[in-house]
């Protein structure tokens, strides 16, 4: 099974360090990966591609899920197709699906404990338990944007959660993982998510559609930037990596500008 | 009719589990259901209908009601089916709308069958390439049985005994302060329709005309009403209905138009087009027929990543004999200028079409 994955390695792939063959099964471990895109192109692939690596990285790995867009039954379905049960991994344990879809903070002026502060719990009282194990953990934010929406627009609250979520990744070495949208944010109205977000990510994926509109055989196009914050000799040097896409329900076939056949 | 044609290539699935019950559900792929928009035009460009659990979304223009159309034909299509109807808009009155709705149109005489036949014509030509499928005439049309898709005949009211059953619910956003009402009145609504109940004996709809108007008390409160969508499309998603919300996207500020927009399940606009525009009618066959246009911006994927690429996003409404609403795909004009009159000898089918302003 394994060196079968091997040999399957995309250009995602390969921009996301999964391939390397080092002695750390997951590479996003103590990383955060903040994935943008538009109305145009969703980039919801790269979480449910991530979503699959990570179960597949180590045989004890485990996902904290928060949904704010999608029930489970459309990531089940989805998964299921790319070759990855969600629901047995949840019965192992190695699944966590918080379904945020209902969530609402109470209105601005009362506490938000009910809120965003119990999300964060539930979080942290998960991830304590699986630290113990030492197993690698995931944990991905489906969309941020429905997040400011159940907490009423209170960036700050929506920016502490983040940040706790973020502090996650160096005190546990947690991956963190969050989609939102950037064309929300492009007049400059309340950017100071889009912005901090960025400027604290270790890896920005951005999904973009072609500048000459859509087409059937490519989707759109992907820029990973890696910021290597943690690179042994402490050179911080950028890598950028930028492909095309073709999603397809048993995988996303990346490729670069003008190689597809 | 187009309404009435049943697939019949092998590559459509058996769909004859569900429609055997239901008339008005259809399986699409992925274990998804359909229901009609009631615009036979508008379900096939959109491989179906619109999945139940989906919230639609519709962008008015300011200048033209093209949403109304829209909004009209999804909700006629509704009652002739006897599905549920929740419809909410700013009026004092929504429930006078109701006698604005289009009945469906007659299925005999000499008239009707003339028209499908050119209609037939018209369809198997230009979207043979979406479907790959032969679209035979099999008319069942008679005698009133119930159909997926209806025609609506735009100038004919809908019968009163369709609303005025019980099964129609009317709320006025008007004056009430907050959204909470509308919002208990859809997940009442929308809690009879769970989707728990393994089979699915009916579907519901709820109509929300012009959601950001400015006549409602909220409309300067755009958290609240981002929250109210949020809610009603996790609503929706576990309930087996379609909500169809249009609204007024330059009324809002565009971040919120934009997030409005991702909530979305599928996305369409409606434009209007200039009467008198000259450079526009030289570029486009049958200028002189349109009414506006209609973009595709999203299709629902419920349980798929794969995204629906459309060969065109740009359709024009057109109406037929001033009676049907037809969509089509913009088909450029040939250099000379032809009379927009033929639908037969138009140019070719324009995924590729590039037509000044209008992108594609």
């Amino acid at each position: 099974m394994m060196m079968m994955e091997q040999k399957n390695w995309n250009l995602l792939d390969e921009a996301l360090g999964f391939h390397s063959n080092n002695a750390n099964p997951w590479p996003l471990c103590g990383r955060f990966l903040l994935v943008e895109d538009c109305v145009d192109t969703s980039a919801a692939f790269v979480l449910h591609h991530i979503l699959k690596r990570a179960f597949s990285s180590h045989p004890s790995s485990a996902v904290l899920f928060l949904a704010f867009s999608h029930p489970f039954s459309h990531y089940d379905r989805v998964l299921r197709k790319l070759g990855c049960n969600l629901a047995a991994q949840r019965d192992n344990g190695r699944f966590f699906f918080l379904d945020m879809l209902m969530l609402q903070c109470p209105d601005e002026g009362k506490s938000n404990h009910d809120g965003l502060a119990s999300v964060f719990e539930q979080i942290e009282r998960v991830i304590t338990v699986l630290h113990q194990d030492k197993r690698p953990i995931s944990i991905m934010v489906d969309d941020i944007s429905f997040l400011e929406v159940a907490a009423n627009g209170s960036s700050n609250d929506v920016l502490n959660l983040l940040h706790y979520c973020h502090t996650l990744t160096s005190d546990y070495g947690c991956a963190f993982i969050a989609l939102d949208h950037k064309d929300i944010y492009l007049n400059g109205d309340r950017d100071a998510i889009i912005l901090e977000m960025e400027y604290l990510a270790d890896i920005l994926v951005k999904a973009e559609p072609l500048a000459t509109g859509l087409a059937k055989d490519v989707h759109g196009q992907l820029k990973v930037l890696d910021k290597e914050t943690q690179h042994q000799y402490g050179i911080s040097a950028i890598k950028t990596h930028n492909f095309h896409f073709k999603i397809k329900e048993n995988g996303i076939e990346c490729f670069y500008p003008g190689t597809k056949i | 009719m187009a309404a009435t044609k049943t697939r019949v290539s092998s590559f459509s699935r058996n769909l004859s589990t569900v429609t055997s019950q239901n008339p008005g559900l259809k399986h699409g792929p992925n274990g998804t259901i359909f229901i009609s928009s009631g615009i036979p035009d508008l379900d096939k460009i959109l491989g179906g209908g619109f999945s139940l659990g989906s919230l639609v979304m519709v962008m008015e223009d300011p200048e033209a009601p093209h949403h109304m159309l829209l909004l009209r034909n999804f909700m006629s299509q509704g009652l002739v089916q006897k599905q549920p109807l929740l419809y909410a808009s700013a009026s004092k009155d929504p429930k006078s709308f109701l006698g604005t709705l289009p009945s469906p149109a007659s299925p005999k005489g000499d008239k009707t069958s003339d028209h499908t036949h050119e209609k037939d014509l018209r369809i198997a030509w230009q979207y043979k390439k979406y479907f790959g499928e032969p679209q035979l005439n099999l008319n069942t049309n008679n005698g009133g049985q119930l159909e997926y898709c209806n025609d609506f005949d735009l100038r004919k009211p809908l019968d009163r005994h369709f609303f005025s059953s019980n099964n129609v619910d009317c709320v006025s956003i008007k004056d009430s302060p907050n959204l909470t009402a509308l919002q208990d009145r859809c997940a009442g609504f929308l809690a009879n329709f769970s989707r728990n109940a393994g089979c699915i004996s009916s579907a519901a709809r709820i109509a929300i005309q012009s959601f950001c108007s400015p006549q409602c008390k909220y409309s300067n409160e755009e958290w609240h009403m981002l929250s109210f969508i949020r809610s009603l499309k996790g609503m929706a998603r576990s309930s087996n209905a379609v909500v169809v919300v249009t609204f007024p996207p330059s009324l809002i500020s565009p971040s919120c138009s934009k997030r409005l927009q991702h909530m979305a399940d599928t996305l369409l606009s409606v434009r209007a087009i200039p009467d008198e525009d000259k450079e526009l009618a030289k570029l486009l066959t049958g200028y002189q027929d349109m009414v506006g246009l209609l973009n595709v911006h999203k299709v629902a994927r419920l349980n798929t990543q794969v995204p629906v690429i459309l060969e065109a996003t740009t359709f024009s409404i057109k109406l037929q004999k001033r009676r049907f609403l037809v969509l089509e795909c913009l088909n450029q004009a040939p250099v000379d200028g032809s009379s927009g009159s033929s639908y037969g000898t138009s140019g070719g089918c324009s995924g590729s079409t590039k037509s000044g302003s209008l992108d594609f």
